[in-house]
């Protein structure tokens, strides 16, 4: 008796790798998510911490495709070794520091590891969601051989969106996968995806304005790179990329910046890392939580009080008074006079 | 059968459904692990992801700054 065959497949949360799965679906393949986790993926949770987000949809996209597919999920984390994919990244960086064709590789090439880990549970194949002119750096005609090859994944990788604009691959070939019945989608028109989608009943998806990863936003990038250059080293830990999520990032000296809270909801996330990083907040009056990142001495105590002190009530104040707390050191109150709405520059915002 | 405890406190998804995941790899069927979390978005994944795995979430406990959500492994 023919032995079933199965795939496993690449599960972003979004729209593609949901209709993948269900054109395999459609044929009698039995499919199983993986969804890698980099440190780096928006995610809404993230969003969330901000008050104004609160009512955003809590949810894994991921976990939620999985459950509309019926198939399981295995969440990978993968942020140790993906710190040398965006420090190193082979085919460089997009337009901010989005190593992204380096990314799929390296996911598809942790795919292929899985898949032999579980061959023996039947699993042969690996699908993405991928479309050919669907990105602008990862997803092109170039770049869909690229990363076939240099994950290991080479004709064992089957994209069903656009799959009759490649060569067939061993799941066509040997029958496992009837190549009529997959897709010939290209560019960046998502109509033929959303009619696919309403084809199969599917009309709540995910769609990420601007993709699923923090590295394509600007701003984010920027102050990953400002990071890198106060440290004079491009090391990173899962808390350094948390942070650079959250609050006004303001760095007055080259020694220290400041990250201040912009609502409720980020003040209490921030109060959480108070153990390890120096914080200031003011006690007469209310105020945001900020946290100090850097080389951080009584000498700048004032400055930074003084811009803490301005995003607070007391703003207006002759005075206010905050508390400044060292990890493993202690607490010192300080009073200052918060520093005028001119006086913190533009080009301390990071 | 094993009664176990995980802190994911601090953590942001999915981290707290990686370590949840990882931690009931680990156990038998019928065990149950209490994840202690501090992301509201827990309350909405964890279960997502035991359903999705075949687990079975027995309690969940909400304070202002934790919950505590029970896992029953499944087989």
């Amino acid at each position: 008796m023919a032995r079933q065959h199965k795939a496993v497949a690449l599960i972003s949360g979004g729209l593609d790798s949901m209709l993948a799965v269900r054109v395999l679906q459609e044929q009698g393949i039995e499919v199983e998510g993986i969804n890698f986790y980099t440190g780096f993926c928006v995610e809404g949770h993230t969003h969330a911490i901000r008050n104004h987000d609160k009512d955003k949809q809590k949810r894994n996209n991921a976990l939620w495709v999985a459950e509309q597919l019926d198939i399981k999920l295995h969440i990978v984390d993968v942020i140790e070794e993906y710190k040398d994919v965006l420090l190193n990244p082979k085919h460089g960086y997009g337009a901010n520091m989005n190593p992204c064709l380096d990314c799929k590789i390296f996911m598809v090439g942790k795919a292929v590891e899985w898949v032999k880990e579980h061959h023996q549970d039947g699993f042969d194949f690996i699908v993405t969601g991928e479309v050919i002119g669907q990105r602008p750096m990862s997803q092109r005609k170039k770049t869909m051989p690229i990363i076939s090859e240099e994950s290991g994944a080479d004709d064992l990788l089957l994209r069903p969106l656009c799959a009759k604009n490649l060569p067939e691959t061993l799941p066509e070939r040997e029958g496992w996968v009837d190549r009529e019945k997959l897709y010939d989608f290209s560019g960046r028109n998502r109509k033929p995806q959303i009619a696919l989608a309403k084809s199969f009943g599917l009309n709540d998806f995910a769609t990420p304005a601007g993709g699923c990863c923090f590295l394509t936003d600007k701003n984010y990038s920027d102050k990953l790179v400002d990071l890198w250059k106060a440290r004079n080293s491009r090391e990173y830990e899962m808390d350094d990329i948390m942070l650079l999520k959250v609050g006004r990032h303001i760095r007055p000296d080259s020694g220290f910046k400041l990250i201040i809270a912009r609502d409720a909801g980020e003040s209490k996330f921030l109060e959480g890392y108070r153990k390890q990083f120096p914080s200031i907040y003011a006690l007469s009056h209310s105020g945001p939580m900020a946290l100090v990142d850097g080389n951080f001495n009584e000498e700048h105590y004032a400055l930074a009080a003084g811009i803490v002190a301005r995003f607070g009530q007391g703003r207006n104040a002759d005075e206010v008074e905050l508390d400044i707390n060292i990890p493993e050191q202690g607490h010192q109150q300080i009073k200052t006079t918060p520093l005028a709405a001119d006086d913190v520059l533009q080009e301390w915002y990071v | 059968m094993s009664h176990e405890q995980l802190d994911a406190r601090r953590m942001l998804c999915p981290m707290p459904v990686i370590k949840t995941q990882n931690k009931v790899a680990m156990m038998h069927a019928g065990d149950v692990i209490d994840v202690i979390c501090t992301d509201p978005g827990a309350l909405n994944d964890i279960p997502a992801w035991a359903r999705i795995n075949g687990h079975e979430i027995i309690n969940t406990v909400q304070t202002d700054d934790e919950i505590t959500i029970s896992v029953r492994v499944g087989a």
